[in-house]
């Protein structure tokens, strides 16, 4: 098998898992609790927490939260901080924010709150002067994520963060790494970001662990309300193995942002040119050199992409796709409905995500590939006029 | 990871009698590329018997697998017999198909239809099919859908609510401003006891206070609230939230998604409920 789908997930890291076994087994106390045998668990939370402060650039360790993955980070830094703002009543995001954020959105939307989207041109970048223009005083919170699941653009999240905090500096910004975090350098304390949320199960720790980070000054109410884990703003018994794992996989994911920038960069270039010189309908949906070095999107012309994904997975490829049919919608990809693709190739519209675990004979198995199943399918197509064209203008 | 079954997996991965027919007697189309699937369907008589028919199909597993058995149902039938032929045929032939995809075997029949019109002509096959409902407006601008289609998936299927009506015929499935006009056309098909009625203004407040009684109300209190009606005016039903309820920051979408809802099903869906 091939697995070009990270960005929905990874793999775990078999030292992440290690490192999680003792606390899955022998290791099972409480860390509240008062009894020696509690000091290694709360110990392994506490090198986590530190491991994480790093991993984000935070001050202190103080800053970090542990959640139970991306979306609850999100929910928590929206929530949590609007709770603590009630008087404020207007927010700014980005048409091309992931669900998680969106239709969070959507919610206070319905009950009142004014909510603007800034959108995107066709590479997928983010329009700033429109965002500049809808910076009010009484915006209560900004949103926008760090790079974009589905194209892996990064948007100037350090540049918004500053122009925030000279316009309107009681408004609130929270950024959505998720897709950032463990591909490209996250230094918060250099930044003007007050909330920051990252999920483990996309850089090789378990899913169901997550982070939120949140400057000192940032005041948040809790989501779940209970005991006094993660200061009182978190409540439920720490999930320790989990914790352990996404600290080891932070640690990690820090020694290979090199190799990710280099390495995993030219394996994702080196598919995204042989993709688009070999296969005549492929068309690159965003070129733009600020993405996260692991991500191309591509579509594919007259194709529909589940036909694309099933024929994929035919032969070992795991890939996924923006198309409505994948996940009964029935409406394609909202980001790239955002840029403005054609529907001549939106619907055939397909991501391809690496990890540093990709080989590269495995992506030049999908070079070789994959004209031959672009081939097949577009002979399906009802639409032989325009396909022919596209041939000819090879 | 949707669910589809051998025979649909045999068909995307080998469909049958792709291609197009030069010099085809009939065609038809159903689908566009803006909407995500479209089928073109070429069929070859020889008297009133299909002698050949071929397919092409810009669109997902199912709807080539849809299209890909459609073609061997048809061949060799007589026009008659193929034009009986419904999106229920197709998917049961094809072992079932996931609920959310049933509007691929809908796209079959379409074409097919779309087709033997050319030969029928537009109003036999209606009568033929048995498409009572007159006029043929859009009701889903996003995907194009008419009410007839709509009507003949309720009819065929046995399709019960809005949902179903857009696994089916995708109508409602992106904007979603057309969802109350489904209901309406699903409310019509069953004749439905509680569809909109001409009601005199006291029944009409009658029934309102009676749904607000035995079925809000009691639902309200189990969260230590409760509501009162005040007024009706024209459609608007003037109510307001007490105990907990009152000031509780969610009474908004409380009015809008429970209220006013039950409302819309039980009395008359133009209600809107405005808390005074």
């Amino acid at each position: 098998m091939i697995y070009l789908d990270n960005n929905a997930t990874t793999k775990v890291d078999d030292r992440v898992l290690e490192e999680m076994l003792p606390f899955l087994k022998d290791e099972y106390a409480n860390p509240s609790s008062m009894y020696d045998f509690a000091k290694k668990p709360a110990a392994a939370i506490k090198e986590a927490r530190a491991k994480v402060r790093d991993f984000l650039g935070a001050a202190n360790e103080k800053e970090i939260f542990f959640t139970s993955c991306g979306s609850e980070s999100a929910n928590t830094a929206i929530k949590g901080v609007l709770n603590c703002n009630k008087d404020k009543r207007h927010i700014i995001t980005t048409k091309v924010e992931h669900p998680a954020v969106l239709n969070t959105y959507k919610e206070f939307e319905k009950n009142g709150y004014e909510v603007d989207y800034i959108g995107v041109n066709s590479q997928g970048e983010l329009d700033i002067e429109e965002f500049k223009s809808k910076l009010r005083k009484d915006t209560a919170l900004v949103s926008v994520m760090y790079a974009n699941n589905e194209t892996g653009v990064i948007y100037p999240v350090e540049e918004i963060a500053e122009y925030i905090k000279s316009k309107s500096p009681e408004a609130r910004f929270f950024v959505d790494a998720v897709q950032a975090a463990g591909k490209i350098p996250i230094n918060v304390k250099d930044t003007k970001i007050d909330l920051l949320g990252i999920s483990g199960h996309k850089f090789h720790a378990p899913k169901g662990v997550g982070v939120l980070y949140a400057k000192s000054d940032v005041r948040f109410t809790p989501l779940i309300n209970g005991g006094h884990q993660e200061r009182g703003l978190r409540a439920g018994t720490e999930n320790v193995p989990y914790i352990v794992g996404i600290g080891k996989a932070a640690e990690l994911a820090q020694e290979a942002l090199k190799y990710e920038l280099s390495e995993v960069k030219r394996l994702r270039d080196k598919l995204e040119d042989g993709i688009i010189k070999n296969v005549f309908n492929a068309r690159l949906n965003t070129g733009v050199k600020n993405r996260v070095p692991n991500t191309t999107n591509i579509g594919f012309e007259y194709v529909e992409g589940e036909l694309i994904l099933l024929h994929l997975s035919d032969i070992g490829v795991c890939a996924s796709s923006g198309s409505a049919c994948t996940s009964g919608s029935l409406e394609p990809s909202h980001v790239l409905r955002a840029m403005g693709i054609p529907f001549t190739a939106l619907h055939g519209s397909i991501r391809l995500s690496l990890s540093r675990f990709t080989k590269e004979s495995e992506i030049d198995y999908v070079i070789e590939k994959l004209p031959a199943i672009m081939d097949k399918l577009t002979s399906i197509s009802p639409f032989q006029d325009e396909l022919e064209k596209l041939r000819n203008q090879r | 990871m949707w669910e589809y079954s051998e025979k649909v997996l045999e068909h995307y991965r080998h469909p049958r009698n792709v291609g197009k027919i030069d010099d085809a007697d009939l065609i038809g189309e159903a689908g566009s590329l803006a909407c995500g699937d479209s089928l073109k369907l070429y069929l070859k008589l020889d008297g009133n018997v299909i002698k050949d028919a071929k397919f092409q199909t810009f669109g997902c597993g199912s709807a080539v697998a849809s299209s890909s058995i459609l073609t061997e149902m048809i061949i060799g039938k007589t026009l008659d017999e193929a034009k009986k032929i419904t999106n229920k045929d197709i998917a049961d032939e094809l072992g079932g198909l996931p609920q959310e995809k049933m509007h691929c075997s809908v796209m079959g029949q379409e074409a097919l239809e779309d087709a033997l019109k050319k030969y029928y002509g537009e109003n036999t096959l209606e009568e033929e099919i048995g498409v009572s409902h007159s006029g043929d407006k859009i009701v889903c601008t996003c995907f194009n859908v008419t009410e007839n289609q709509i009507w003949e998936a309720i009819k065929i299927n046995n399709l019960k609510t809005v949902e179903e009506v857009t696994n089916y015929t995708k109508a409602g499935g992106a904007c979603g401003r057309c969802r109350g006009l489904i209901k309406d056309i699903i409310d019509t098909y069953y004749k439905k006891e509680n569809a909109v009625q001409e009601l005199t203004p006291t029944q009409k407040i009658l029934k309102i206070s009676k749904v607000i009684d035995q079925q809000i109300s009691p639902q309200l209190q189990k969260d230590g609230g409760d509501i009162e009606l005040i007024d009706v005016v024209g459609n608007r039903v003037q109510v307001k939230l007490t105990g907990v309820c009152s000031g509780c920051k969610n009474a908004a979408m409380t009015l809008k998604s429970f209220v006013e809802s039950v409302l819309k099903d039980k009395v008359d869906a133009n209600l809107e409920v405005e808390q005074v």
